[in-house]
Order: structure tokens, then sequence, then C-alpha cells
């Protein structure tokens, strides 16, 4: 019970200290709104709309996620304050899992910018809504894990966007969104299913327009692993690299 | 009264790879004492420490906290005790009373009791005007105040002070250090580095000397002393010239060893103690004025110096250099 008093003041701090300053607010907003403008401008009609809306908000989760948690931890380690974190007698999952969740609710909150702007421009009665925010969330979990092994692995918060990068343009162009995984070359369709974005992705794309190739129950089976492998591994590697 | 020791390290040892940082110490502190961790650079304080409060692992040895095995069950012996670290690592958005209550309640702290203690513990620094002022907006000193608050809010057992008044200025070192003594003389152990020997000389009760990863000496400022306090010496300030006066000196006190400091300055040196009646008595039978009689006591740091080896001056030098640059 007292170890959540803590978790609850970690989250609320957070929250109230990165994710709801008026930057990340405009920030998280302007991208998703952003991409949305740009793809349905070039959209025809309104089929188009739910075709590209899958990716719209995949990239709104991956990329609001992991630029956030990236950052912000990184930023806590260069001014110590991370520290006091570490001393506090609380469980290092917990810890993790305080410091990660209010990057999951703002990826969460980013997929639902693309969203409210096509119920403007379709009719979304069409979607698989149980399938589809399962997805989102899942996928706000692994990009956040994923920004969390970013963030564990550099010391600047410079190096975070950059190492970022790394990871999230060849997932956008390698997951399925603009070509389909199977009209991949053949060499490249092997790092495709290496990508937790591609099984998200295709998730969203059975239950949005019914284009996904892979079973959903197995896309939320493997970004279910993907998920606990990354906390898993960057829990670890907190220990090892900040413990001394 | 009975002694009970708080904090009991055996053996602590703490190696990267090769390179052992602290090499094998013992030592202990006792319940509502201060005690000094002093020494140069490198010389293994913030590995010790880091080790204490759970930062950094132990290679092998043991600690026990309030008879809580370190090693086993570090997140309840992390619930004994606060950290200040040597510089502020409070949150710069929130303010002084949130800082106050976020650290509180990750200690699992409610809501009602936090707030209660923030508020009192602000009064307490001298910081309640400042309370809704956002962290960065206070000056070093404040900051300074603010994160020993925040490390006493949930009512340690004992205290990790690491270099507490350095870099900043001397009035707010004054304060911090009365409030070292009030949170001690209120039953707060605390756990004190410094490299201002004359800090730890008017804090602390004991004091361990740390060089190259070993501990070279501990004990109380008392039995540190001896150490150096080969003999006794008394220094005399006396109205007019005491050139004079010195054969007369020299020829009533044959047993001691007299110095002339200065024009009215003399002191005696002896290897017993001085009895101090029969000089006044000479000096007023000499129509001289006594204005001070005094003992010179060597300071712990002829002691740290003698023990160590180590140039008092160069160490400080290092030490400020490496405040005013921040930590490496």
């Amino acid at each position: 019970m007292k170890s959540w008093i803590a978790f609850w003041n970690i989250l609320r701090k957070d929250m109230k200290n990165y994710y709801l300053k008026p930057p990340n607010i405009s920030w998280g907003i302007i991208f998703p709104f952003a991409w949305t403008l740009m793809f349905f401008i070039r959209s025809q009609s309104s089929f188009d709309v739910l075709s590209i809306l899958p990716g719209v908000v995949s990239m709104s989760i991956l990329f609001g996620t992991t630029s956030m948690l990236a950052v912000t931890i990184t930023f806590e380690r260069k001014s110590r304050s991370f520290e006091r974190l570490l001393l506090a007698p609380l469980d290092l999952n917990l810890l993790m899992l305080a410091k990660t969740t209010g990057a999951i609710i703002f990826g969460v909150l980013n997929a639902f910018i693309p969203i409210v702007f096509a119920l403007f421009l379709t009719d979304l009665s069409v979607v698989n809504w149980f399938a589809a925010l399962g997805s989102i969330l899942l996928m706000a979990v692994t990009s956040t894990f994923l920004g969390l092994f970013i963030a564990v692995s550099v010391s600047e918060a410079f190096e975070a966007q950059t190492f970022s990068n790394f990871f999230r343009f060849p997932m956008v162009f390698l997951c399925g969104l603009f070509i389909p995984v199977p009209e991949l070359p053949f060499f490249l369709r092997p790092i495709s299913y290496l990508l937790p974005l591609t099984y998200g992705a295709d998730i969203l794309k059975s239950s949005i327009n019914g284009s996904g190739d892979i079973l959903p129950w197995l896309s939320f089976l493997i970004l279910l692993c993907f998920s606990v492998f990354l906390f898993a591994f960057s829990t670890k590697n907190v220990k090892k690299k900040w413990i001394y | 009264m009975i002694k009970i020791n708080i904090l009991e390290a055996s053996s602590l040892t703490k190696k990267y790879g090769d390179f052992t940082a602290v090499n094998d110490i013992d030592f202990y502190v006792e319940d509502r004492e201060i005690f000094g961790f002093l020494g140069p650079n490198g010389a293994g304080k913030t590995t010790t420490i880091n080790m204490l409060t759970g930062l950094a692992g132990i290679t092998s040895g043991s600690v026990y906290l309030s008879g809580v095995n370190y090693t086993r069950e570090t997140k309840k012996a992390q619930r004994l005790m606060g950290i200040v670290p040597d510089e502020s690592n409070l949150y710069d958005e929130l303010d002084g009373f949130e800082n106050l209550t976020f650290c509180a309640a990750l200690y699992g702290m409610e809501k009602r009791k936090r707030e209660e203690r923030a508020g009192r513990l602000l009064q307490q620094f001298g910081l309640a005007e400042a309370a809704k002022r956002p962290f960065k907006s206070y000056s070093k000193g404040m900051k300074r105040k603010l994160t020993i608050a925040a490390g006493i809010i949930h009512e340690p057992k004992i205290l990790f002070l690491d270099e507490p008044t350095t870099g900043i200025d001397v009035a707010s070192a004054r304060q911090i250090r009365k409030l070292i003594l009030d949170l001690n003389q209120k039953g707060t152990t605390i756990f004190l580095t410094t490299h201002y020997i004359e800090e730890a000389e008017r804090l602390c009760h004991r004091v361990a000397f740390i060089v190259d990863g070993k501990i070279v000496r501990i004990g109380t400022i008392a039995e540190l002393m001896k150490e150096v306090q080969q003999e006794t010496i008394v220094q005399f300030t006396l109205d007019g010239d005491i050139s004079q006066l010195m054969q007369a000196v020299t020829d009533q006190f044959p047993n001691f060893t007299t110095e002339i400091l200065g024009e009215n300055m003399l002191r005696i040196h002896s290897t017993s103690l001085i009895p101090l009646m029969p000089f006044m008595k000479f000096f007023e039978e000499n129509n001289r004025v006594v204005f001070e009689a005094k003992m010179i006591r060597p300071s712990l740091e002829e002691v740290f110096v003698k023990v160590t080896g180590i140039e008092l001056g160069k160490m400080k030098k290092e030490k400020e250099k490496k405040g005013a640059g921040g930590k490496k």
C-alpha cells in the first residue's frame, strides 16, 4: 500500500512536470496533427482515411512515447534527481513502472488525436474498437519501454534523440505501414518481423480496415513478449549501470 | 549509559575490476552521534557512502543498519536512512513545499502527515516564506537547507550528509552547522563527510580518516588529538613588553621551556601539566596584568596531516575546484 503512494506521486509529478507542460501538450497535438493533415490531404476518399489511420495512429504513439521518456529520464539522470528515486525504499520494478506510466498515458492520448480527426472525415462504425484500443495500449507500452531501453543506454538527452531515431525511422518504413510486409524485398522481411511496431500496426489495420496480415491474437502475444523483454532488459541495465 | 551501534560495517570492500576502491574497512556509528568520515579525493569516501546508501553494490563484507542486514534487505534499510548528497538534487520545477511532500511520498507517508511535516520543517529551516517559490529560484544555501529537510522528512534513524557546507556562503554554512547540531541534539544520528577538518572537529563526536580505500585512524576527537599532543602549552597575554621579564621567568621556572610570541605573548611548554597559579602569582609580583591565559591544543588538522601525510591546502583546493566545476 505504501509503495503505491510513492508510485502515484511519481506518476503525478511526471505528468505535471513533463507531460502536461504547455510545450509538450502543443508538441503532442501538433505532431500527430501534422501527420494526420499530411496524409488526409493526400487521401481522396473516406476509404483512404481508413487505410491511412493505422499508420498515423502508430507513428503518433511511437514518436510521442519514445521521445518523451528517453529525454525525461536522461534529464533526471543528469540533474541527479533520479538518484533520489533509486535511493527510496521502492522496488526497482515498481519505480520503473511509475516512471513509464506517464509516457504510456501520453502515448495513448496522442493516439486519439488522429482518431478524433478521422471521426469528422469518415464513418468509424466499422472499427473493432476492442482490438484497436488493446493495440493502442500495447503499442504505447512497448514504445515506452523502447524509450526506456534507449534512456538507459545513453547519458545525454541529445544522444537519446539520435539513438531513438536510429530505431524509429527504420521501424516506420519496415513495419508494413507504407508497404505491406509481404510486399517488402525478401531480405527485409525478417527485419520487419523483429520490430514490435509491425505487430501493433497490423492489429490496428485488422481492426480499422481489415487489411492485417498476422493473426491478431498472435500479434497481441508477440507485443506482450516485446514489452516484458524490453522492461526486464532495461531494469536489469538500470541495476547494472546506475547502481554501480 | 549503554551505547548502541546503529550502523556496523565489517570487512567492507568494493572492487571495480582489478581496482579496489574500498579495501576491507571496519567501523561502527553509535546511536545519536555525529560520525565524521574524512579523506582526500579518491580515498573511497563516496564509494563507501554509495555502498552504505544503496547506490553501489558491495563486493564483500557486511553492513547492518539498526539490526537490518543491508545486503539482504536493502530496501528495508533504505527506509531507515536519510541521504543528503553533495549537490542538491531536488526538482527545479517544484516549489519547496511540493519537493518536501514528494520526498515524503517516496517513503510512503500519508498525505496529511507529509503536509504537516513539510510545513513544520520549512518553519524549522527558516524557509516558510519561500515555500511556494520554485526550487530553481532558491539561493545555494537555501537549496542545501531544503535538501537537508528532504533528507529528514521521513524521520530517518541515520542521516548521511555528504559535504553539507561545500560551495555555499559563510552565513549559510554557519546556519547549516547549527542545524546539524540541532538535529543531532534532537536524536538524529549523523554520518558526515567533509573536507573542512575544522568543521569535523567542531561537529563530530568521532572521526575516521580514509586514505587509498583504507581507514587509517578512527576515534573520538580527544583520542586522535592525543597522537600529536606530546606536550602541554599554555599561552599568556600580558600588558607591556615581555622581553625584560624573560630572564626572571626562566630563573623562576627552570623546569619549563619558554617562548616569546610577539611583544606581549609568552608560551610555556612542558611534557607534564602546567599549573597556572604560580605563573599568575609571578606576573602579579612583577606588576604585570594578565589579559589572557589559554591552553594551546593541537588541531584535528595537525592530526590529519600527521596520520595521512597529505597536504590539507592541496586537498581543499582540489575539492573547491571540483565544487565549482560541478560533480564529475
